[in-house]
């Protein structure tokens, strides 16, 4: 949104009538602040749209009510959000559990390990990921994640049962840890690219400064790569978490679409995305339950809200770490890649 | 703090050439850097001086298509030799750059602490040894009482001698400087220049430098190089008075460079 503000205009002050140039400015900054302004019109027009659409689940269940109860039960005209926001969140938090690590290894590996004519082709196969279409993922996640990785979730489940929420329970074929995997796959090319330019920002001069104190490359990594990318790399993750939210077919297929909260890690789930779209067609002559799905929709577009400005706090606070307070030359890598 | 003078290492280079990809940067040099002396390295911009000198901790081959052959002695122990681990070649010649580079997320303590840190030095010895690099590097009494602020809160002349005590405490017996006040005002460079004649105390030290009058106040040896090759190594005082090669003449007296 500062999009207005930074125009640049470069010429010396003249004193007298605006010259030309000066006007161009004038009209290309107001242009911008226009285009801004109606970005943020739109975000607040969608906002209110939607809370018009849901009102009556509100008015139904409170506003409150409808997030934190925990029934979610057509038949019975029953909309609590509870399950589905913890579906949406549980499988969200595994995506980066397993996902972040992996991407930024990724980028490292490609960035400062692998041989040089490795690089090129390592990173367009992690690009290809990207290209893949959420539905096969999801197919994939079905007819080889779920049988093949059964006895694995099995042996888990039980030598880390110590462990909250892992163990204690029958392993279900369709579950949270799958929906949670094939997030973590999904979001992998766009946390590894960024993770790369981030990586990529940090000056020479501190590699080598780590380097002739008698660095191995993994020592130089931990001391100059990654803290001087840090901001940068949490940007980079909360944006996969942006996506994990809101991916909905592929985790409609693998998460079983049980309306409960799940009592383990291997048990079946639901999220807000897919019960938006499982259930829309069914809800076209249901009112209420239209209402509740748009409430659900809005609870996601709250959630992203929440995690963008969570990325952006997070991104500006590591920022302030790197930056030298007396207007030193190290810049704040990252900052715009949220 | 009464130092005595400790024997530091002498460094041998002999046939020395490195090489970018096919350009080839540095001719057989054969060069001494004596022990307990300034050995000051001179001569035009591209000439190959800072190649040289990566060469001697092997800093040289982490650019991309970047080698070199010949040999560089510490006493008698090969850098280049097959079973030597390049970490602990760096370990023991220490290297200042051009531009102070202090860690930036680091404080003042952490960046000198950063080198011990992967040595394993942890607590007490920590501290005694970050307290006795900063005073050798001249900027204890300036940062003891902030020692938790940023590295780059100091000013340009800090952070170089902030560089160099970084250097220091991981206790290698050569430091090689390249231009290391050439970022640097007047007043910061004459502490620089102060600094490097109590160091050699303790090191060998090579100085890399664009400036002749620097090299005339510190060196007790300068070497000119051109076009990648040596051209002589000298007592300072010939080389700025009466050296034997006519280049090195034209140099010093002003006729190019
Ligand atoms: N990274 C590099 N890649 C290719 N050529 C280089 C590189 N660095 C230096 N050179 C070349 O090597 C020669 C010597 O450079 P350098 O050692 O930096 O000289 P000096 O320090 O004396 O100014 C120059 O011709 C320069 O262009
Ligand atoms: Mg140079």
């Amino acid at each position: 949104m500062e999009a207005g503000t930074s125009v640049a205009t470069g010429s010396r002050p003249t004193i007298g009538r605006l010259p030309a140039v000066r006007r161009q400015d004038v009209v290309f900054e107001n242009g911008l602040r226009l285009v801004a302004g109606l970005i943020l019109a739109l975000i607040a027009f969608f906002f209110v749209r939607l809370y018009v659409e849901a009102s009556p689940a509100f008015q139904r269940f409170g506003l409150f009510g409808f997030v934190t109860t925990n029934d979610w039960d057509v038949s019975r005209e029953l909309f609590g959000a509870l399950p589905l926001l913890v579906g949406t969140l549980i499988t969200s938090a595994i995506a980066l559990l397993i996902g972040v690590p992996v991407a930024v290894a990724a980028a490292l590996f490609a960035s400062e390990l692998c041989p040089r004519r490795f690089r090129g082709p390592l990173t367009i196969v992690l690009e290809l990921l990207a290209a893949v279409p959420s539905v096969v993922y999801g197919l994939w996640g079905v007819f080889v994640l779920i049988p093949n990785l059964q006895g694995f979730e099995r042996w888990f489940a039980s030598a880390f049962s110590f462990i909250p929420f892992v163990g204690g329970g029958a392993v279900r074929g369709p579950n949270y840890f799958i929906a949670g995997l094939i997030l973590a796959i999904m979001i992998l090319p766009i946390v590894s690219a960024i993770s790369r330019e981030v990586i990529a920002t940090v000056p020479q001069d501190h590699k080598e400064a780590a380097l002739a104190l008698g660095a191995t490359r993994w020592e130089m990594i931990r001391t100059a790569v990654l803290p001087y990318s840090r901001a940068g790399i949490s940007g980079a993750a909360m944006l996969g978490l942006g996506r994990a939210i809101g991916e909905t077919i592929a985790v409609t297929l693998v998460i079983g679409n049980a309306p409960t909260i799940g009592k383990h890690l291997f048990d079946q789930g639901y999220t807000l995305a897919a019960v938006i779209a499982n259930e829309f067609g069914e809800a076209a002559n249901d009112p209420i339950h239209r209402a509740a799905l748009i409430a659900a929709g809005l609870v996601l577009f709250v959630l992203t809200l929440i995690v963008n400005a969570g990325a952006r706090y997070m991104v500006r606070r590591a920022a302030r770490g790197v930056r030298a307070p007396s207007g030193g030359r190290a810049a704040a890598p990252g900052a715009a890649a949220a | 703090m009464t130092e005595v003078a400790t024997k530091a290492k002498r460094v041998t280079l002999g046939g020395l050439n490195a090489y970018y990809g096919d350009s080839h940067a540095v001719k057989g040099v054969d060069l001494e850097f004596a022990p307990n002396q300034v050995t000051a390295i001179i001569g035009p911009s591209g000439c190959g001086k800072s190649t040289l000198v990566r060469c001697v901790n092997r800093m040289h081959e982490e650019l991309p298509g970047a080698r070199a052959t010949g040999s560089v002695r510490l006493d008698e122990l090969d850098v280049y030799g097959p079973s030597i681990d390049v970490v602990s070649v760096r370990r023991t010649i220490g290297m200042v750059f051009q531009r102070p580079n202090p860690f930036p997320t680091m404080s003042i303590f952490d960046n000198v602490a950063a080198g011990l840190r992967l040595t394993g030095t942890r607590g007490v010895k920590l501290r005694e040894r970050v307290e006795r690099s900063l005073i050798g590097a001249g900027l204890w009494e300036e940062v003891k009482d902030r020692l938790d602020a940023p590295g780059i809160s100091l000013s340009g002349g800090q952070q170089q001698r902030l560089c160099i005590a970084r250097t220091l405490a991981v206790e290698p017996e050569v430091i090689l400087m390249d231009e290391p006040a050439s970022a640097l005002d007047p007043i910061a460079t004459l502490r620089i220049e102060e600094l490097v004649e109590e160091l050699k105390q303790r090191y060998t030290i090579v100085i890399v430098t664009h400036n002749m009058q620097q090299a005339a106040r510190v060196a007790d040896k300068t070497a000119f190089m051109l076009s990648g090759e040596l051209v002589e190594i000298d007592s300072t005082e010939r080389i700025f008075t009466t050296p034997s090669d006519s280049r090195t003449e034209e140099y010093v007296t002003g006729k190019f460079g």
